[in-house]
This record gives structure tokens, sequence and C-alpha cells, in this order.
């Protein structure tokens, strides 16, 4: 057994090496006398190939290969709330003070911070026996964030000792005996990122994730736990649906995998989330924020690993009990790294030159989102919701990544670049999109906030199908052969897509919506339309209708905060003017 | 250490294969010398044993197998950089061709850059005004923004970045700021029109052209928006300069690239490009930047000819994923002489809503131009219904959006590549045009601004729907 190999091939991100007999698959290595951190991902003999995560220029053959004997792993613990990590959990900051505003090579950071202190609370009492997943105690990491610290995986015993204090993530918090061994617990683990974290069992979805989109929430919601994904073209707006995913979920916890993806939008994200308040916890959104960046212009092999990272951490806190939810920006960028990777590999390519094993990869992925009841005795339940961006080359959606993606996803918002001209956002087709979760949750919605919504998006979801056959037809005949029925229909189906449907990320008051205000506005709407739909039914022409005021109040209430909203004034306004026009259409016939 | 062989193993079309090499690194700058002395560059793009693969920038014509030297420089391509690069004309290599003495170097850079950390970046937030109704009004550009423009063969690109070079400038603004010119393959006559523009303007005395022409070797292409971003980083980072980068025509770029990847019998990707291009474009692009504490800042303008006017082209489609935006010129707008010809409803800037506003442009930019989009949209779709079913099938409030798509086309897009319009005018003629609208359709923009901005076109606009078509 070597402990160091020898450079003999070096082409872009992949690197060979011989003299390695005794080297595991996947375990990190040390390339070269900069010492740039790689991974072995084949092996053939004594031979290894290693993708290397850190930009290769100036490497060459004849120089050295140090083994670590350790899988890419990440450090799990206190301080990864409000962070910003490349692709494999390097600190983006201490980066920076290292070596400066261009990222240099070879920097060994250690992921979390090893001066701080922390305050440990413990809560399991001494002398109990404790299990893996059990939590010791508490450190609170953020205003809104308990981190509860874990019995890691594989020890068990009784607590022999138990620490209060103000302590480092490496300092021993507990001690834990099991017969003759005594196992030293500090306040971080460490964990491989390509092997899934444990739970006891999974369990289907039953809640709803509420993001605020009433597009999401109302017609197309994702369970917490659920897998959803968003494809679309450039310029239909998925980093927008993904920030705002990742700003106004109601999750505990918040992952932001910018894979592959531009500088400035991480940048957006950093700058905006600690001024951005959480509506549930009246905190900064950072407080509950990780982020992993890998931009476009970063190595590309570390890209592969970012989404790898980003999931991993969010089982750490899934297992104690939180609902998590990850958000990747993009997958493609994700699946091209393998395909490049895989093509250097001089694999046999399968579709678009994405290697053969591309669906599989995809699907073990989305696998690891669920909800699940957690290790340990206590029997907590954490979620895991993953949203993935799809990039399909020329928003093409036969794209190789797409089409894997879809089959393992339960939620699908397709994007269209047709509404992105219009400035019709989110760009969510009504017509495309489609959620499986709906059934799942139909008694959560409907217990929460009011029985008849569920019904409700029913009815507006038949409205909007409706229109679709009617523009059709108007587009062959005109509008003037329409009866009076169909045109109440496309009335209708206008308002919901203008005053429901499009909401505007960048309004104070409308970027945000709750549940309660969508089935008000919802409830508004349809409640106007059966009542213009039985003045019509007398005869009356639908023309009198279109000048009445209510329309503008209509298109207000996105912009109203939900107390303020008075369904019921509201109501009895849209029967008065009824009356009114008709009132006055009887009057002018009489004339 | 200088390496000197004399052991090159084959040549394929622009890569030399070298045996017998010890200690070459990835990357490595490569020095070629001919039988008749002259010198040439390359890099070395894969090492496999003792052999190293070397990509010669300048072509392999003349080289032979027995006599041509190889040495291996132990660095990577330099760029030698100083104050003195104002002004001058350089090959897509950075040698000068000016007739000028060669620069001496105050510092010398690595044409690859680094990564910039996502940490360091600042926002780009700063509105450039550019004078141009249908970008800055509805696509404004930013500082440190990349922004491309997607054209086609025959449409006057040209005539647009160069109006863009001419006029761009920040408002109450009057930092020092420099212009850097990369042409990749376009011909004699194109980089001409952009140095008389230079001229004219007086503008050369802060400019630095880097030019490879079509019948320079294509492969010299591939390093020439590397050597322009590192002009550009130097001037910005080290100087403090606002710049703003041309790079003109990335198809060509991707073609060289493509050239290379064939010769090294790579797997390819799409249209035969190579499966790592959207990673290559990205380490071109994401260089334009704004960056914490530092003053200087790189904005870019990249031009790109999509082949057939398809968006969906490798090219264009994976720029638009990493560029911030994109401005598409319009064949159809071009034919009916509306110049510049920008088709403003696909075209996009992603960063302007942290660039307009109050205090930066005024306080009605967003919601005007949500509007003057939504108006636009819906004008060209009654268009389109009109051709069907004819103008008389058109209800009157849909004659109403059919002259204002008209309209708008003709007083806010067509302005000519020789006016310069403030964002106040730009503005103004926005909320004329939305003018002939009865207010009650002009849902996109808030109570308070329409208030304080709308204004009926007379008795007639301001009555009920129909009697303004």
């Amino acid at each position: 057994m070597n402990d160091s190999g020898t450079i003999i091939k070096v082409s872009g991100p992949l690197v060979v090496a011989d003299n390695l007999s005794g080297a595991r698959m996947y375990d990190v290595v040390r390339v070269g006398d900069k010492r740039l951190v790689g991974e072995i991902i084949e092996l053939d003999g004594d031979t290894a190939s290693i993708q290397v995560y850190e930009d290769t220029a100036g490497i060459g053959p004849g120089e050295s290969i140090y083994r670590t004997d350790r899988p890419l792993s990440v450090e799990l613990g206190p301080g990864l709330i409000g962070s910003i990590f490349d692709g494999i959990q390097r600190a983006l900051s201490a980066i920076r003070e290292l070596g400066g505003d261009y990222i240099t090579r070879g920097l060994d950071v250690p992921s979390l911070d090893r001066d701080k202190r922390w305050t440990f609370m413990p809560t399991a009492a001494r002398g109990s026996v404790v299990v893996p997943g059990d939590i010791l105690g508490n450190v609170r990491e953020t205003e809104i964030i308990e981190h509860r610290i874990m019995v890691p995986h594989g020890v068990s015993g009784t607590l022999e000792e138990v620490r209060e204090g103000e302590f480092t993530v490496t300092d021993t918090v507990a001690i834990i005996r099991s017969g003759t061994e005594r196992h030293e617990v500090s306040m971080m683990q460490v964990w491989p990122v390509r092997v899934p974290r444990p739970y006891r069992r999974k369990i289907q979805p039953t809640e709803i994730l509420t993001t605020g989109q009433r597009v999401i929430d109302t017609f197309f919601p994702v369970a917490k736990g659920g897998t959803a994904c968003i494809p679309g073209p450039f310029g239909s707006g998925k980093t927008v649906v993904q920030h705002q995913l990742a700003k106004w979920s109601a999750a505990d916890i918040v992952l932001y995998v910018g894979c592959g993806e531009r500088g400035n939008e991480m940048t957006d994200v950093l700058m905006e989330f600690p001024r951005l308040i959480d509506p549930r916890s009246g905190h900064p959104l950072m407080k509950r924020t990780v982020l992993i960046a890998n931009t476009s212009n970063m190595p590309v092999a570390a890209r592969e690993a970012s989404v790898y990272t980003g999931i991993t951490i969010a089982e750490y806190f899934r297992d104690m009990g939180y609902s998590v939810a990850l958000m990747a920006d993009s997958t493609s960028r994700w699946a091209e790294a393998m395909r490049e990777i895989s093509g250097r590999l001089e694999e046999m390519p399968g579709e678009e030159g994405y290697p053969a094993y591309l669906a599989s990869k995809v699907a073990e992925f989305y696998e690891r989102a669920g909800r699940v009841i957690c290790t340990g005795s206590d029997g907590r339940e954490g979620t895991l919701t993953v949203v993935g961006a799809v990039s399909p080359a020329g928003g093409d959606l036969s794209d190789p990544v797409v089409q894997a993606t879809l089959r393992v996803v339960k939620v699908f918002w397709s994007l269209e670049d047709k509404l992105a001209f219009q400035r019709h956002f989110p760009a969510i087709s009504w017509l495309r999109s489609y959620s499986l979760y709906d059934e799942m949750i139909r008694e959560y919605v409907a217990d929460t906030v009011d029985p008849l919504f569920p019904g409700l998006k029913g009815e507006a979801m038949e409205i909007l199908e409706k229109e679709d056959g009617l523009e059709e037809i108007v587009r062959l005949v005109g509008v003037d052969s329409l009866a009076d029925v169909d045109r109440l229909v496309m009335r209708t189906a206008r308002t919901i897509r203008q005053d429901f449907l499009h909401q505007n990320a960048f309004n104070d008051e409308d970027t945000y919506t709750s549940l309660g205000k969508q089935y008000l506005i919802l409830d508004l709407l349809l409640h106007l339309h059966r009542l213009l739909e039985k003045s019509i039914e007398g005869g009356t022409p639908l023309s009198i209708f279109e000048k009445m005021k209510i329309y503008d109040e209509i298109s207000n209430l996105k912009y109203l905060p939900e107390t303020s909203i008075e369904a019921d004034r509201i109501k009895e306004m849209m029967a008065d003017q009824i009356s009114e026009a008709i009132a006055e259409y009887a009057g002018r016939k009489e004339i | 250490m200088q390496r000197e062989y004399k052991t090159i193993r084959n040549i394929v079309g622009p890569l030399i294969l070298v045996e017998g090499v010890r200690g070459a690194k990835f990357e490595e700058l490569v020095e070629i010398t001919l039988p008749g002395g002259e010198i040439r560059r390359g890099r070395v793009i894969n090492l496999a044993y003792d052999t190293a693969l070397v990509q010669v920038f300048e072509g392999t014509s003349g080289i032979d197998v027995p006599e041509t030297r190889i040495s291996f420089r132990g660095r990577g391509i330099e760029l030698s950089l100083s104050d003195d690069i104002l002004g001058r004309v350089f090959n897509g290599l950075g040698g000068p061709i000016d007739g000028g003495p060669a620069i001496i170097p105050e510092k010398r850079m690595n044409i690859n850059g680094a990564p910039l950390n996502p940490f360091a970046r600042d926002y780009p937030s700063e509105f450039i005004q550019t004078g141009i109704s249908s970008i800055d009004g509805l696509n404004p550009l930013v500082r440190g923004q990349k922004l491309p423009i997607f054209s086609g063969s025959g449409l006057p690109h040209n005539e647009l970045a160069a109006q863009i070079a001419r006029q761009a400038k920040v408002l109450g603004g009057s930092e020092e700021f420099a212009v850097i010119f990369a042409a990749m393959g376009i011909t004699f006559e194109e980089a001409d029109f952009f140095m008389r523009q230079f001229n004219e303007s007086g503008a050369i005395s802060r400019s630095v052209l880097y030019i490879n022409l079509a019948d320079d070797p294509p492969i010299e292409r591939i390093a020439t928006p590397r050597v322009a971003l590192t002009a550009a980083e130097f001037l910005a980072f080290e100087r403090d300069m606002h710049v703003l980068v041309i790079l003109t025509d990335l198809t060509n770029y991707c073609e060289a690239l493509r050239e290379i990847a064939a010769a090294r019998k790579e797997i390819p990707g799409r249209r035969g490009y190579p499966g790592y291009l959207y990673t290559d474009l990205a380490g071109i692009y994401e260089r334009s930047c704004r960056v914490k504490d530092r003053r200087g800042s790189i904005t870019m303008i990249p031009i790109l000819t999509m082949p057939e006017d398809d968006k969906t082209h490798p090219v264009p489609d994976l720029t638009g994923y990493i560029t911030e935006g994109q401005i598409i010129l319009s064949r159809s707008l071009y034919r009916r002489s509306i110049d510049p010809p920008v088709d403003v409803l696909p075209s996009l800037s992603r960063l302007k809503d942290k660039g307009i506003g109050e205090g930066k442009t005024r306080r009605d930019h967003a919601d005007l131009s949500n509007q003057l989009f939504a108006a636009y949209a819906r004008g060209k779709e009654v268009q389109e219904l009109a051709v069907i079913l004819g103008e008389s099938a058109l209800t009157e409030l849909d004659r109403l959006y059919y002259s204002f798509a008209d309209e708008f086309e003709r007083r806010y897009v067509a302005q000519g590549y020789r006016v310069d319009r403030p964002i106040a005018e730009t503005l103004d003629i926005g909320w004329d045009l939305l003018g002939m609208f009865p207010r009650s359709e002009l849902k996109r923009i808030g109570k308070k601004l329409m208030d304080a901005y709308f204004r009926p076109r007379g008795e007639a606009g301001a009555a009920p729907a129909g009697q303004g078509g």
C-alpha cells in the first residue's frame, strides 16, 4: 500500500495516476504539488482516475498524488446556517480572507469555524441509554434555529457524561460508554456526501409546503417531503421562481444550491436574504438559510459534487426533525458536469452524450427527499423537499435531463417563454403543469384553510381549460361568434390570469400571499363569475357589466394585506353593482 | 527551466503531439520554432505519460517533424500590461499590430484569469444610460452586467454596438472609463467600421483593440476574448476604470472551439460542439463583474450571430443561460426600417430591477416598462389575429392595441443610430404612448404613479374603450 501515487495523465479536470494500490473508490486525494482536491472515480489495478475539484492548469505527469483515505465528506454542526460554501463545502468567506477576491487553488479551509464557541445546553440525562439520532442537547445557532446535537451514527450506549457550557465544534460535549468502549462525542459530525443519511422509515407526505406563490400553492402544490422540478428555456424565470421559493417557503431550513449558474445570482441572494424578513418568524431569512455556490466559472467537477454536498446538509437538518427545503439551480449543469467527466473517461455515451447512468443518478438524488421518521428513539418526524430547476437545451422538453427528472418527481411546473414575453410571471403554464400531491394534501388544506378550497380550485381550472378551447375558436372565426356564456368564461379566465395567477415578485405585498388570502381572492373571483352567470342566463347581455367598478376592486385585492380584505362587503358590492347595471340597462331599453 | 525538444510525433490540424517530454504542465505555454526561424505560440491541452498535446494558435502550416523545435516555457500564457495599452491595436494574442512599440509590462497576468469568489462579488446596480429607448426603457444595462446582442447575418448589430459604445454613460458620473474591443474572425470591413467609429468619436484614446480577422488563424480566436478580458481586469481592478468590453463574434469563437474538439476526436455534443461549451463560455462571460471594495467594473456586450436566426442553436442557447439577459434583433423590424431593430418582447435584462427606480432613473420606470411590455405583447397578438380575420373582426379595444403596437415601434423603438435619448425623454415617450388607452386598461401601474404621470390623450383617449382607435 502506497501513501502517494504518481500522475501519468492530465486531461482537463481528469487526472490519471498510478501506484495507488489499496485506494478506494470515491476516496479524496490531494493532486500534485499544488495539492488540489480530487476524488477517485475509477480504479483499474493500481491506476486511478481522479476528478479534480480545482483548475488543473500547471499540473503535469510525474507529480505526486497524496492519499487521504477518506471519502468526500461534509462537516455537520453549528455554524452551517447563514454560511456560503463552494461545491465541496469550503467556506467562501474564509477563502476570500486567505486568497483574495479570486479563488486561489489548493487552499485548506475548514468548513466549520474551529474557533467559534457555541453554548451547548444538554437535554439528555446522564446515565440514560442512547442510540444513534438521539438528541443530546441544543445550541441556539440563530434566533430561529435551535441546532440539535445528535448521537452520531454507529454510536450507542450509556451516556456517561454530558457537559454544559461553551464549546467549539471539536470539543467533547458528551461521553458515551458501551461495554469497554468509550466514545467522545463533539458537536460536529462528518458524513460522506454520496451516502444518504439513515432514517427509521419513510412515510407519505400529507402536508402542503406553502410557498406564498398563488399559482403554485393553489393549483400545483408541493407537499412537505415532496419533489418538484421547474424546466424552462432561458429567460422564462426559473431562477426567480427558485428564489421566491427559497424566500417564502414555509420550511424551517432552506438549502440553496447554485450549481453552475450565474455568480451575480448568488450575490443577489447573499445581499437580499439578510434584509428580507421571514413572514412566519419575523427574523431575516438568512437565519434559516445555507448557501452552496458553485457558479458556472468555477471548476466543473465541484459542480458535480455540489448537489450532493447540499442534500447531505439538508438531510442532517431533517434528522433533527425539521422541515427542510432544498432548491437546486440548475440540475442540468450537474448532469453536464457528469457528461464532461464521463466523456474524459471515454465511457460509451447514452442520449445526447450524457452517460448511460444519468437517469439512475437523477432518480437516486430525488429519492433522498421525503417525509421520514428520524433516527433516534423519540420518533420525531422530519421532511426534506427537493425542488430542481432544469435548463433544457433550446427549451426542448425532450431533453434527457428533463425526461429523467419527470420520471421521478411528482410536481411539474412548466415554464413557458410565451408567457414570459408577455411579462406574465411566474411564467408557469396552467395547462401543462401538474402536481400529484393534490389528493394527499386535500384533507390538510380543507382542514386548515377552508373545506371549500379544493372545490374552488377545480372550478377555476375548468374555466381556464375552457378558455383555451374558446381561444382556438376566436382565432378562427372571431370573438363575435361567441355566445355570452362563453364570453363570460373568457372574461373570468382573464381575471384569473391577470389578478390571480400573475404575481409580481418585486412588489412588497404581492411577493407573498398566504394560503388564506389565496382562498379569499379565488372565492371572490368565482363568486362574481357565478353571479354574472346567473344574470346572463336571464337574457341580460354580458356587455353591460363590463364597466363595473368591482373589477378594479378585484384587481387590487392582491396588493392588500389579508386582514383588510372584507369578503362579505365585497360580495355585497358585487350584487349591488350588478343590480345597478341591470337597472340602467332596463331603463335604457325603455327609452 | 527551459526545455527544448525536437520530438514531434505527429501533426493533426492545429495540434502537435510531442513525445519524450518531461515535466510539462497542463495549460503550459509552448513556443514552436519553425525551421525558418519563425516563432509561434501554443498551449498544452493534454498530457499522457511523456507525450504532450499542443494546440498551436497561429496554425500548423510550415511546421515539420524533424526540424521544428518545441520549448516548454514553464508558465501559462501571460499578457503584458501597462497604462500604455490604451489607444493601441493588437492581434488576437495581444501582440501589437499598429506599428507601435511592444508594451513594457508593469504587470503580467495569466490570460485564463481565476474564478471570482461569489462572496467577493458586488451586485451590479448602477444604471448605464445608452441613450437607446428600447434598451434604457425596457431592458436597461447596468454596470458589471453581461448583456449579449443576439443577431443574425445581415442585421445591423455592429451599428447598435457602436452606438452603445459611443453613448454609454452613468448618470451623474464622471469616473474614468475605457472600451475594449475584441474581434474574433470578423471581416476587415467590420473591424474597420469599429475603428473608424472610435476614431470619429475620439474614443480611440481610451480604447484597446484586439483584432483577429477572418483570415487570421482561427485557433488564435480561442485566446482573443481571454486576452481582452485580462486587459479589462487590469484596467478595472488595477487602474479603477469602468470598462466596457465588446466581443464579436462569439459564433466564430465557438466554431474555433469545435475545430479543436474535432481534431482531438472528442465525443461531440449538440451540432458537433464540444460538451464543455457551456463551461468554456461561462469562463468568458462570468468575468464581467463588480467586486466589493473595488472601484472599477467590467461590463460586457458580446455579439453573436444566430445561424438561421435560430435562438435554440447551441451558441445563443448556452449564452442565454449564462448571460444576464439578451438583446435580440429582429429581421422583420429591420425590413421595415425600424432602427435599431430591437425585438423588444424576447429581449430581456435580468438585472434591471436593481438598476432602476427612484434615485437611479425615476420611480415610474419599473411599472411603466411592465405596462409597455404587456400592451405591446397584446398589440402584436392582435396584429397577428388581424392577419387571419381581417381588421374588421377586431373589437374596438383590440384596434386600440393594434395601433399602439404600430406607434410604439415607430416612435419608441425606431430612433436611429445617431439619436442619444436621455432616460427621462424615453420614459415620457412611454407615458405619451400609453395615453391612448383608457385608464382602466393599464393594470400594471400602481395608482399613485398613474395619478402622477398618466395623461390621457385629449377627451377621445379618456373616453371609454374604443374611440381612440
